[in-house]
């Protein structure tokens, strides 16, 4: 796999680096105007956008690796979702072995096969394989205390942490015409339109949010940060159009359904941990929660986005 | 017991290899955090008890402390199970720094409480799990051994540290050797004194009341 050109690269990192420093500094300079001690806003501002520093930076180092830095990198966020994952939910002694497998096996099977680019089986191996023989071990087990809760757990934590996130590096395995050597870029345009999907709905949800979208599930979500973020954050995938195949208006219909699978990824983590009675996935980042925290949106878009692009654009 | 004194002031270079490893795979595997509530890190000379399902716990224990605390702090092991033969004990003493006494004793060379002394009375800390034995039972802590309090009669300046480590059993359930990566906390509580005019039932009791609040997730079944 050779690199992306230099060019477009070095754009995006710029771009990068400058949105960061931006708003580093501007956390920085609320932080020193701010009365002290900080209010828990502003410490959880500085925590997020350190968070995002460590984020670029190791995307940036598996990039230059290109699909074996990248493979590598989502196999660990694999892990370390899968981990908080099964933290959570209900599972007993018995299911050891079962667990043992979900770490052991199927996270570097799984990525294997993205890493050799054999699509049959990358995508049926867990939907059908897994979901099929977990069970069918934990019946051979012969502990059938709270069964199908165990199973479901079990199946909805490898569907969300393994399968889902490895559908980012999957990426790299598409053929589309004229666009050879730069999938890269794919990966960058999804990260940045869905996870810049996040920050936008959350400030347009804090600027103009009057009515609650589901407030059941999550406090924090309105009507008007859904359509507002949502809006700019089409917008943010027709300007990030020169580093895709597609042309602007394709880049912003591409960006919206992601960005809406976004959304609906981080209503059902919040819906989980709610049930869970958590409310944090983890402890994985100081102060804020876990790797899932972070990764809740991208999960749910990873997969849409990638048969999207398989649809209309590879051969 | 002279082997003991010989060695347990400073760790071998063996003992801080192992010592390192283990916290760094701890880290590796269940991402280990220590949560302080109610009490601070220290150096000052601790019984630090907890809550005991694996053979995991001690070393999750250890990982939360600094290297300079885990060189002079020592596990409590029983010799019925690592005594059993030379590797065993060979890991138990030599690598992990551990004391090894008997829950069954005759002898009075073997009395545990003696043993322990030994070890507090060389400034050093100790980890004790009080109930005695890897709990397996749905009970989510067992009653607890009289050692705790035998100890803090005799040495009432040494702090009764509570430490409740969580997910553990599930990680490294008894009778398995490999872990499944979870999520660990240990959760540091208040140090427990014994009342003036407390008898030993009550206050086994109450130490154990305070062990079982910390735990984060009390609701959780398993």
């Amino acid at each position: 796999m050779t690199l992306p050109p230099i060019h477009e690269t070095m754009i995006l990192v710029i771009g990068l680096v400058g949105v960061l420093t931006t708003a580093s500094l501007v956390a920085g300079i609320l932080s020193w105007r701010a009365p002290k001690p900080l209010s828990s806003t502003l410490v959880n501002l500085t925590q997020r956008i350190n968070a995002w520093w460590v984020m670029v930076v190791a995307i940036t180092v598996a990039f230059f690796f290109g699909r074996t830095g990248m493979t590598i990198l989502f196999a660990l966020i694999s892990f370390a979702a899968l981990r908080e994952f099964v933290t959570l939910t209900h599972s007993r002694r018995s299911d050891h072995w079962v667990l043992l497998g979900m770490f052991g096996i199927i996270i570097p099977f799984q990525y294997w096969l993205v890493w050799t680019a054999w699509y049959g089986l990358f995508t049926i191996f867990i939907p059908v394989y897994c979901f099929l023989l977990m069970p069918a071990i934990t019946a051979l087990n012969g502990d059938t205390e709270r069964f199908l809760e165990r199973v479901s757990a079990q199946q909805w934590a490898v569907m969300i942490s393994v399968y889902c996130v490895s559908h980012v590096p999957a990426l790299l395995t598409l053929n589309v015409p004229g666009f050879e050597g730069r999938n890269l870029l794919l990966i960058a345009f999804l990260i940045i339109t869905v996870q810049g999907s996040d920050v936008l709905q959350y400030i347009f949800g804090k600027l103009f949010g009057k009515h609650l979208l589901s407030p059941t599930v999550s406090p924090s979500k309105t009507w008007e940060g859904l359509v507002g973020g949502l809006a700019a954050s089409s917008l943010l995938g027709a300007l990030l159009s020169f580093l895709t195949p597609f042309s602007p208006l394709q880049a912003a219909a591409v960006a919206l359904v992601a960005c809406l699978m976004g959304f609906l990824g981080g209503l059902v983590a919040s819906a989980i941990k709610r049930d869970q009675g958590v409310k944090d996935w983890g402890h994985l980042i100081e102060g804020h929660g876990g790797m899932m925290d972070r990764a809740d949106s991208l999960v749910f878009a990873a997969p849409v986005f990638f048969h999207t692009v398989r649809y209309f654009w590879s051969v | 017991m002279t082997k003991l004194h010989l060695r347990a002031n400073t760790f071998t270079l063996l003992q801080t290899v192992t010592s390192v490893g283990l916290s760094a795979l701890a880290w590796v595997v269940t991402g280990v955090r220590p949560i302080w509530n109610g009490s601070q890190p220290s150096e000052r000379q601790r019984i630090y008890f907890a809550n005991h399902a694996s053979h995991g716990d001690f070393i999750l224990l250890s990982a939360c402390l600094s290297e300079k605390v885990r060189a002079r702090t020592h596990a409590v092991a029983a010799a019925e199970y690592w005594g059993k033969s030379r590797l065993r004990r060979y890991i138990a003493e030599d690598m992990l720094s551990s004391v090894l006494i008997h829950r069954q004793w005759t002898d009075e060379a073997q009395n545990p409480i003696s043993i322990m002394l030994l070890v507090l009375d060389q400034g050093h800390s100790l980890i004790l799990f009080p109930e005695g034995t890897r709990n397996t039972s749905d009970e989510p802590l067992l009653p607890f051994r009289s050692g705790l309090y035998n100890l803090s009669m005799a040495r009432p300046e040494v702090e009764l540290i509570p430490c409740w480590i969580e997910n553990m059993s599930r990680v490294l359930p008894k009778g398995q050797f490999l872990p499944v990566p979870l999520l660990c906390r240990v959760v540091f509580g208040p140090a427990v004194t014994i009342a003036p005019g407390e008898d030993r039932r009550a206050f086994l009791e109450r130490a154990r009341q305070t062990l079982l609040a910390l735990n984060p997730r009390p609701d959780r079944d398993d």
